[in-house]
């Protein structure tokens, strides 16, 4: 098992740890936004990408990264521990995903209609942790028009919340913002995506994330080289997260930001 | 290691009557003992050998017989079984299935059975990718691999009479635990609570692998097999579709309730006893109410798989503990009274003795450390939490003892007849549980929780101790440094048998605890000590080693122990681990010259 990891470039390639199956991300197909601005950043590293398919699950960055299997993961949170990040290249947040024609945007946890509504949550596969929204929705006694969507299942977990919102079994899905903006603008009836804005009552619990790429620490060589490129291609990377739909917030904020676009 | 001695005159007024037949499933007849063919030995799980020949006096000459390289190192917790004149050995993943020829010099492989399960099984299984052993059964072996799939293989030929797909792992269903075979029934659970698994134990037709029932953990009573012969002991467990009624809304749909631990069986009331896992996966708050039908004990009839009755030991579990540690069928004379009870050591911290009858707790008796509850209500049969215990976001828990591994886990206790005591391999671990920083799953961020264990009190992080259920009592108890996480043999010759994490086989006199002897194999030991007689007339002790597990997967999966919640939360309280043992499967055989 004593993979040595090519230094950046090296070799002239850059090898990409990602899921071949965890659209609007990455696809084997080279779908996802993720394999998109790989490119880009490949082309402005004048390197050659080479993925690594690995479905993200449980202990990803150790089978991954530190086994030396490949060595840059192209989305993780700014602030995620296991890893070296870049600079955030974008940030987004938790949404409410609701039908066009089902009257106004959810957009806060005061909003009387989750009384009675039927809400779809993210179900993080690991014991006691919960989304940000599945902690606030608790945190109001939100419990008995809940249903939670596991991560294993035939098709991806939003994309079933998404479907589900679109043929009336949820009145309201709460998701993380790539995959919700990606799947609603797919759903085959209009749906609306907002921001989720934060409840006071969980300060401390973020509801937006800056996402960066991840490298093995002590990489420093291969972070630099990524923080040029990214900075490089930034209206690039903003164009490409547009057409996907993605929901973002400014940078400097925490909590209130409005969506782009 | 010190070991203390106890009240020996007391627990010499408790007499055992009865002992039952639990003549296992072998077919062949030799002496009494001889055989070993299933993880347990036998119905009752006692894991008792009547062996005499290797007894307290002479077990310090224990020498070594015979070894066997089983070609993997993760972690091996399988029980080897022995019938007739053949082991059966199964290892972790990718499950091979071995049978070694006892009646040759050095064991040598009689044939070999590779079932060749799913890769991407290795992703789904939350803690290694353990197996916990086979069952024997009128000529054939039953097994299951960690893709969800139960095998029967031909035992004197090798060859598969048959296999089905019971879980599926694109939805984090696995399969870890060993099958028990009752009648002409082969029972099998699953395993995988944490990823939105529903448990089921799932009873098969032994000829053909044909479904015959399944009784799920959660959900409506059709569903559950409960019908008119469900009769509770306790008020909380009895009303209609508790399993729906105790969760928001559709959560029991995903609600957990796994069955991974040891099944065992009464032939005489025809019952069939088993532990459900906790529920999951959601944060508790999400899921507010007692989430039957997870982390409790079910009884049921043998032949239709309807529950007879059903008890909750941590309900509404926030401490993730499983309810599926052994039940050990036993007969006592308690308070002057003839008992058939069931001894359960649960994850909670306290030994249950039950009147396997009729679900009524007799006792509930703490046999570690505990500052998560302050004991059990005999009346109600609810556990009294420490509520400042329970993790909370925001909130920082500190010293939650037991953690989250429990004062014991899978790892299955022996029962002797002789001492009346039950030998119990324990965890001396708490815990501090806290909202952590960002993680990161399948393209979500979320704020995870942080789980860092350490050791208890006396700062000695396992025990394996000698516990009497009809006292309620702990006679004698051996400090270990490191978790015992092997399972415990006891035999007639009134010796004990544990491994532990750092490779040390052990035995121990059955009445005192004092060690006569030890011998250091090459990888840590999470397997499950056996017992047998050989073809020569000797009597063998077999054990395999290879460091894995939930704890030990900081060894066998090279997990970082910088990070203190590596294997989730054990990396704090296990740092040295991989200081103290390497990766490595290997089966050990003992005997006296």
């Amino acid at each position: 098992m004593a993979l040595c990891a090519a230094p950046a470039g090296a070799e002239g390639q850059l090898r990409l740890c990602a899921d071949p199956h965890n659209l609007p991300y990455s696809s084997e197909s080279g779908a996802g936004f993720e394999n998109r601005i790989m490119e880009l950043v490949g082309k402005a590293m004048r390197v050659r990408v080479t993925p690594v398919w690995l479905p993200q699950g449980r202990g990803y960055v150790r089978k991954t990264l530190n086994a030396g299997l490949c060595d840059v993961i192209a989305g993780v949170p700014s602030d995620f521990g296991p890893v070296r990040t870049t600079m955030p290249y974008y940030r987004s947040a938790y949404v409410f995903v609701s039908r066009a024609n089902a009257g106004e945007a959810y957009r806060t946890f005061d909003d009387p209609r989750l009384a009675t509504a039927k809400i779809g949550v993210q179900l993080i596969g690991d014991d006691l942790a919960a989304t940000p929204p599945g902690h606030a929705l608790a945190a109001r006694g939100l419990v008995d028009n809940v249903t939670g969507y596991a991560i294993y299942g035939e098709r991806p977990q939003v994309q079933r919340m998404v479907d589900d919102v679109a043929s009336g079994a949820l009145d309201v899905a709460l998701a993380w913002g790539p995959q919700a903006g990606y799947f609603a603008s797919r759903a085959p009836v209009p749906l609306q995506v907002a921001i989720a804005e934060a409840p006071p009552e969980l300060p401390g619990i973020p509801f937006s994330f800056s996402m960066s790429m991840g490298v093995r620490k002590g990489d420093t060589a291969l972070l630099h080289s990524l923080d040029a490129a990214l900075s490089k291609i930034r209206p690039a990377i903003d164009a490409i997260l547009t057409e996907y739909r993605i929901p973002r917030v400014d940078f400097t904020s925490s909590r209130r930001a409005e969506a782009r676009p | 290691m010190n070991s203390i001695r106890l009240g020996w005159a007391v627990a010499s007024l408790v007499t055992v009557l009865s002992w039952p037949p639990a003549d296992g499933a072998a077919q062949s007849k030799p002496a009494a003992g001889a055989e070993w063919p299933m993880a347990g030995k036998d119905y009752a799980n006692t894991r008792f050998s009547e062996l005499a020949e290797i007894s307290s006096a002479n077990a310090k000459d224990l020498r070594l017989a015979f070894t066997f390289s089983t070609g993997v190192v993760r972690g091996h917790e399988a029980a080897p079984v022995v019938v007739g004149h053949t082991m059966y050995i199964v290892t972790p993943y990718p499950n091979i299935l071995y049978a070694l020829d006892l009646t040759k010099p050095g064991a040598p492989t009689k044939w070999k059975f590779e079932p060749k399960p799913l890769a991407a099984a290795q992703g789904v299984a939350c803690c290694d990718v353990v197996n916990r052993g086979v069952a024997y059964s009128n000529g054939r072996i039953y097994f299951s691999t960690l893709d969800g799939q139960t095998i029967a293989v031909d035992a004197q030929s090798g060859k598969q009479a048959w296999r089905v797909k019971l879980g599926d792992i694109t939805r984090g269903e696995t399969i870890t635990m060993a099958p028990l075979v009752v009648k002409d029934k082969v029972l099998v659970g699953n395993s995988g609570g944490e990823y939105g698994v529903r448990g089921w134990l799932t009873a098969l037709d032994a000829a053909s692998g044909k479904i015959v029932w399944r009784a799920y953990s959660t959900g409506p009573d059709k569903d559950v097999l409960i019908g008119p012969k469900f009769k509770p002991f306790y008020a909380t467990d009895q009303g209609k579709d508790l399993g729906v009624s105790s969760w928001p809304s559709e959560a029991w749909k995903i609600g957990g309730g796994t069955v991974w631990g040891f099944v065992s069986y009464d032939p005489e009331l025809n019952l069939v006893y088993y532990g459900t896992a906790n529920p999951g996966p959601w944060n508790p708050h999400q899921r507010p109410g007692d989430n039957k039908w997870t982390s409790g004990i079910f009884a049921r009839d043998a032949d239709t798989g309807e529950a007879r009755w059903f008890y909750q030991t941590s309900p509404h579990d926030v401490h993730d503990w499983d309810g599926v540690n052994e039940n050990v069928l036993v007969d006592l004379d308690i308070k002057g009274a003839k008992r058939k009870v069931l001894v359960h050591p649960d994850r909670n911290g306290y030994v249950y003795v039950i009147d396997r009858a009729s679900g009524e707790v007799l006792s509930a008796e703490p046999y570690a450390y505990i500052t998560t509850s302050s004991g059990v209500d005999l009346k109600t049969g609810r556990l009294r939490y420490a509520p400042e215990m329970e993790p909370k976001l925001g909130r920082v828990v500190r010293g939650a003892c037991p953690g989250s591994a429990g004062a014991k886990d899978w790892q299955p206790s022996a029962y002797s007849p002789r001492t009346r005591l039950l030998y119990v391999p324990q965890q001396n671990i708490c815990q501090d549980v806290e909202a952590s920083q960002t993680s990161y799953i399948a393209g979500t961020p979320y704020v995870g929780m942080d789980v860092r264990m350490r050791p208890g009190p006396g700062g000695h992080r396992g025990e394996f101790s000698a516990w009497d259920p009809a006292l309620g009592r702990k006679m004698w108890s051996v400090k270990e440094d490191l978790p015992v996480w092997s399972g415990a043999l006891v035999t007639a010759g009134d010796v004990a048998f544990y491994g532990t994490m750092d490779g040390w086989f052990k035995a121990v006199d059955a009445r005192s605890g004092s060690l006569v002897w030890q011998f250091k194999t090459g990888s840590g030991i999470v397997g499950q000590p056996m017992s047998y007689q050989g073809p020569d007339g000797k009597q063998y002790v077999a054990i395999l080693s290879g460091i894995g597990g939930w704890p030990g997967a900081i060894v066998a999966g090279d997990l970082d122990v910088r990070d203190g919640t590596a294997a989730a939360g054990w990396g704090n309280v296990l740092k040295d681990l991989p200081q103290k043992t390497t990766k490595g499967g290997m089966l050990y055989v003992f005997a006296l010259p």
